[in-house]
């Protein structure tokens, strides 16, 4: 169900070519496809039509899609992207993926074309938002998976990677994500041990490192500054009389193991070595559920934070709306004044050239002073409510002074 | 006695003390800077305010020991932004700012409304000397606080419990380098210092050395920091053990800087 940034910038232009939609853009990844529109007409409910535009788009049926949609309108929408672009609705809460993916979405369809001034300032807000919400909580601080988890332990340890050696004993998913995430971030030398030859040189292919044969863990121990242990074994492969003689050839240099096995590969007593610092996978588990435990306790006050901004985001749509109505009303009664004029002049044919220029003026002046009695509503909008702006709009066409506030 | 200066000093420091705090919890970068923009202030007017007590003794202003806690507040912020630039590390800030405060307080809060009468020390060669020793100390001061950071998180990591000050803090190897940047930096100027001192009092006293606590706690101070260093050259000694060696040798410097000045020297007294 997902859209290709080519996919996307074709919907949002076939929506706004079939009057679906006057702006669109559409996000995507691979958790969420996430249609944002303003309809032309402000009163128009799109949702139907986009559901079917949505089925077609990906051949399915409608009554196939029905469950895995959802809807939203209005002050919510504003709100449902504010927490998506905040990380709120995202599995890993707090992610910093997702931000990056709106902006990507944004930028993608302002290049099409699809967009107009509503979603420009939307979706402006949406990054800004984001971007607050990152820096003034803890919702995106802290690692939530056990091998970026496992990652930056070791940079607490070492400062940053470069220059480092890790090793791999054994394989696994996890640790090829703390493999991954290592290099991401920097390291220089990835080594890979397995009792099988053909795993350690396929995993070493794979993770751009160097196989290295297990026949001694002790001499093994020696260069890497980061160890991994992932090897399905009843009892410890690495014991603390081990550790002990690789750490006093290493002089003591600081060795960080993180033991991923279930039983455990590495003794417990390993962890009490000077500058050896031993975790398993419990303890890195313990530790993502007490970030994820800090980052929901951010929850709140990042909430908050995008409740002030939907308010301020709405008052300003509440406000472009009333004098988007302005302008409707104006040229609906210039033109409407050009039918009536035109219509009733047309059958005084007694009047001269002179006297129907003066009609013109007349009537243009007219309009224009009921229209001018619309000004001050619209400059100082101080009521947010479409409902009520539209009141005090059609109050001043008729003359009325505005309510007191 | 503290004049305005000395007021505008204690305030900007507190005010960089509360940014230094804000932007522990808060990303946003203009705090960071902030932070440190009040404190190069606070160090500028701080000069000001040292200038000025000169001016209005006609000596060095630190020949008393308010004095010379004042100069040791400077050194220590000089030498934490020194080491703030070098590794771009705003963490530590919140910890050496008390330190400063404190020295700061007492200095300009407690010092006597009218000068100390002029010792007989004076001359470019004493000034030099108060200068580098105090700079030492204050280096000193900084890799104390680093050591101390550096013996809670290392002990956080080895329990396994991880708070949440513990992610905002530098990794422990930045923690130890800087440790040891600040301790060079420490048995540099008191090199300096002891040999401008001795070569002071060869010329006040006739003899180098006279057996003075003074003399021998700070020669006592710069082998335990030189062996500081040496013993971190291979990686033999490093990490938590040096951490606590660096505590250890701290109690020492505050010894020679308080009791042996006030109390046990015999000719180093000018307080």
């Amino acid at each position: 169900m997902s859209f290709s940034p080519e996919q996307a910038r074709r919907a949002a232009a076939e929506l706004r070519q079939g009057s679906v939609l006057g702006e669109a853009v559409i996000v995507s990844t691979c958790n969420r496809s996430e249609i944002y529109g303003v309809t032309s007409d402000l009163d128009m409910d799109a949702s139907p039509a986009l559901e079917s535009y949505l089925a077609e788009f990906h051949s399915l049926v409608p009554a196939e899609l029905a469950e895995s949609v959802y809807r939203v309108r209005g002050r919510a929408a504003v709100r449902h992207l504010f927490r998506v672009a905040s990380g709120l609705d995202s599995m890993l809460l707090g992610e910093a993926e997702i931000l990056g993916q709106v902006r990507e979405a944004y930028l993608n369809a302002l290049e099409a074309g699809t967009t107009g001034h509503v979603l420009n300032r939307l979706f402006q807000s949406a990054l800004e938002v984001g971007k607050k919400v990152r820096s003034q909580t803890e919702i995106g601080t802290r690692p939530m998976s056990v091998a970026f988890a496992g990652v930056k332990l070791a940079e607490r340890i070492f400062g940053r990677l470069q220059s480092h050696t890790a090793l791999i004993v054994g394989a696994g998913a996890v640790s090829e994500q703390v493999v991954e995430h290592m290099q991401r971030r920097g390291i220089s030398r990835i080594l890979v041990a397995n009792r099988s030859v053909e795993h350690a040189q396929a995993l070493a292919k794979h993770v751009n490192g160097e196989a290295v044969p297990l026949d001694s863990l002790a001499e093994l121990l020696v260069t890497p500054n980061i160890v991994i242990t992932s090897v399905s074994s009843t009892t410890p492969i690495i014991t603390r009389a081990v550790v002990e003689g690789a750490m006093a050839r290493r002089h003591n240099r600081e060795l960080f193991v993180i033991d991923l096995g279930v039983p455990r590969n590495v003794e417990s007593h390993v962890g009490d070595l000077y500058n050896v610092y031993l975790y398993t996978i419990e303890d890195l588990t313990r530790i993502v559920e007490e970030n994820r435990r800090a980052r929901e306790r951010e929850i709140p006050r990042a909430e908050a934070i995008i409740a002030e901004r939907v308010e301020r985001f709405e008052e300003w749509h509440a406000g472009a709306r009333a004098l988007e109505l302005l302008q409707l009303l104006r040229e609906k009664l210039e033109h409407d004044r050009e039918e009536f004029l035109r219509k009733h002049l047309g059958t005084l044919e007694h009047l001269t050239a002179e006297d129907r220029k003066r009609a013109e003026r007349l009537s243009r002046e007219l309009l224009e002073h009921v229209l001018s009695l619309n000004e001050p509503a619209s400059r100082h909008s101080h009521e947010s409510s479409w409902a009520e702006q539209q009141i005090a709009a059609a109050r001043a066409l008729v003359g009325l002074a505005r309510e007191k506030p | 006695m503290i004049t305005p200066l000395g007021y505008a000093t204690l305030t900007l420091y507190v005010f960089a003390l509360v940014m230094y705090v804000w932007a522990l919890y808060d990303d946003r970068r203009w705090l960071g800077r902030m932070a440190t923009g009040l404190l190069v202030a606070g160090l500028a007017a701080h000069w000001l305010a040292l200038y000025e007590r000169s001016r209005a003794v006609h000596n060095i202003p630190y020949q008393d020991l308010y004095g010379s806690m004042s100069l040791f507040a400077w050194l220590l912020t000089l030498t934490y932004l020194g080491v703030e630039r070098i590794h771009r590390q705003r963490s530590v800030g919140p910890l050496i700012l008390p330190f400063i405060l404190a020295l700061m307080a007492v200095a300009t809060l407690l010092s006597p409304a009218s000068p100390v009468p002029p010792p007989p020390a004076h001359g470019p060669l004493f000034a030099l000397h108060v200068t580098m020793s105090i700079l030492a100390y204050s280096a000193f001061t900084l890799a104390f606080v680093l050591s101390l950071i550096y013996l809670l998180q290392n002990r956080l990591l080895r329990d396994r419990h991880l708070g949440r000050m513990f992610w905002r803090f530098p990794a422990l190897e930045l923690l130890e380098r800087m440790s040891r940047t600040s301790v060079f930096l420490g048995v540099g100027g008191l090199t300096a210092g002891v040999l401008l001192g001795f070569m002071w009092a060869s010329r006040i006293r006739g003899s180098f050395w006279n057996w003075d606590p003074k003399e021998i706690t700070s020669l006592l101070i710069l082998s335990l920091y030189a062996t500081y260093l040496w013993l971190g050259r291979t990686t033999a000694w490093r990490g938590a053990r040096a951490s606590l060696l660096c505590v250890f040798n701290f109690v020492f410097v505050v010894f020679s800087y308080t009791v042996v000045n006030l109390f046990l020297s015999h000719y180093h007294r000018f307080f």
